[in-house]
């Protein structure tokens, strides 16, 4: 019987070993999923914990539960990969041998790589909510915070979902002015590139969100040092950004065992993958999903959950001796919450920039647009996550390749 | 399209300055390319920079960002900014005659 390995229990390891156990019975496949923790955080829920709007425990479930039944969870830690021998080597001395590995492992923040970034103020002046403990943290200090300089600040990309760092700034102008004391706080959010996002007309368009809440932005900064004590970020180029409180976004690597494992991942510990087939460019048995990869997608559980469903038509067509020809896209879809009960929802992929319009279809949620339907529709998520997402359940009309019925603009 | 000439031959390059087809670029086009950026003199640590550069295009058909570079090229990210005030990525990327190096989404 083959052997299917799985490291990471998070969005893309669950969606894919889920989906995959419905599709083979217990005597064709063994599947195995590795963690290191039992504890699944759904992290779009990581935002709203600093306002107040989540509580940690709600956005935590035992990652071991959200697994169809004949499928093993194995909860150690991962020490290296032999690529050569196809061996998973655990941390506690055991091993895993597969017949084919998906790796779905994600990033983890490197706030060590910042000079100065967990230094003195770590954690009393400088937050970061991209870690459970960061944003319950912040949640303290935000609320002790009624004056003075509020920083947001990306170090460097790629991060986990590029436009969470725009909506913490967009819920602070709320929040802030639900407490009634916007008229004393300045928001300032600082990039290090040289517009509010990486796609020219979402740029343009949360820009002038920025603008209209009243929020400073300073780009083509390169984060080089963070001065908590002094309250300043020095970019490498010598320039100063001086806050009362940062909210930083660290650097993004991937998972440790990557760098420690011959072969397997680039410089920043990310998986050479192809696009289109999430075939690693490593060896063929090995796949990938998710934040893992260095495809030149948003680090984002759209993206995972659009890739699941290719990168499963493709293990079975690897395990079965065909050729892959399932493809993915790039598809993107991300509810950007813009404070006041509202968010805009932005759709693209690979080749498409997000465009105006309404998605799925002309009748349907707006895109690029400030709407009160959206906000309902990022809410309502979580709970799809649970329930729909992770099992392996597909949308009602929702396919992974981007829709452009409904978009104002798309290049023939 | 953009035609400029460096080294006595002319080149298409884009709206920002980058070479449309990086095969066009010789070594002798880079120190003027340079100037044009502000550097007077490339030293042997700028092409250190610059041949990792052309080799990372080469290999993944991207150039390095700031913070690969840091890692890999052997040059440090403060070194970088010294030696390419205006963005190490960005200029060393253009000296070198290759696209703008992918920022990620």
């Amino acid at each position: 019987m083959k052997h299917l390995v799985v490291l990471g229990g998070g969005t893309g390891g669950t969606l894919t070993a889920n989906r995959l156990r419905k599709r083979f019975p217990a005597e064709q496949l063994r599947i195995t999923i590795v963690d290191q923790d039992d504890r699944h955080v759904y992290q779009p829920g990581l935002l709203f914990v600093p306002f107040g709007l989540s509580h940690p425990e709600e956005i935590v479930r035992s990652r071991q539960r959200q697994l169809h039944s004949g499928i093993a969870f194995v909860r150690d830690a991962v020490d290296r990969v032999d690529v050569e021998e196809r061996r998973v080597h655990l941390a506690h001395g055991t091993h895993l041998d597969y017949d084919v590995l998906v790796v779905a492992t994600g990033a983890v923040l490197a706030p060590e790589e910042t000079e100065g970034l967990t230094g003195a103020g770590w954690m009393s002046k400088v937050f970061t909510f991209y870690s459970l403990e960061g944003a319950a943290a912040l949640e303290g200090a935000l609320a002790r915070f009624d004056r003075g300089h509020l920083v947001v600040n990306i170090v460097d990309l790629p991060i986990k979902c590029p436009v969470a760092p725009l909506e913490f700034a967009f819920l602070a102008d709320w929040y802030f002015h639900e407490r009634g004391v916007r008229d004393k706080v300045e928001i300032t959010f600082v990039t290090p590139l040289d517009k509010a996002f990486t796609k020219p007309v979402a740029a343009s368009h949360l820009a002038t969100l920025l603008r209209e809440k009243g929020v400073n932005l300073v780009t083509d900064f390169n984060t080089g040092e963070v001065d908590g004590e002094g309250g300043r970020l020095v970019s490498y180029d010598g320039r100063e950004v001086s806050f009362d409180l940062a909210v930083v976004i660290p650097l993004h690597s991937g998972a440790p065992y990557v760098t420690r494992s011959e072969g397997l991942g680039d410089e920043l510990g990310f998986i050479p993958t192809d696009p289109a087939t999430l075939q690693s460019k490593v060896r063929d048995e090995i796949f990938v999903i998710g934040d893992a990869t260095n495809v030149p997608a948003s680090k984002a559980g759209s993206v995972t959950h659009f890739e699941g469903e290719v990168l499963v038509e493709n293990v079975i067509r690897f395990l079965a001796g065909e050729p892959l020809d399932a493809t993915y896209d790039g598809h993107a879809n991300c509810f950007v919450e813009t404070g006041f009960h509202k968010a805009l929802l932005i759709d693209f992929n690979y080749e498409t920039e997000p465009l105006p319009g309404h998605f799925p279809m002309t009748v349907g949620l707006p895109l690029l647009k400030e709407s009160r339907l959206n906000h309902l529709g990022k809410l309502m998520f979580q709970s799809f996550y649970w329930h729909g997402l992770l099992p392996g359940r597909d949308i009602p009309g929702i396919s992974p390749a981007m829709p452009t019925s409904g978009k104002v603009g798309v290049p023939g | 399209m953009i035609t400029k000439t460096f080294a006595g031959v002319a080149v298409e390059v884009n709206e920002e300055g980058f070479f449309e087809h990086p095969d066009e670029w010789t070594r002798d086009m880079a120190p003027e390319i340079a100037k044009e950026e502000g550097i007077d003199q490339l030293t042997t640590r700028h092409w250190q920079v610059l041949d990792f550069m052309r080799k990372e295009y080469a290999d993944h058909g991207t150039g390095a960002t700031v913070r690969v570079l840091g890692k890999a090229s052997g040059v440090s990210v403060k070194e970088l900014y010294e030696l390419f005030p205006k963005g190490p990525a960005k200029v060393a990327a253009k000296v070198a005659g290759i696209p703008k190096p992918r920022g990620c989404i």
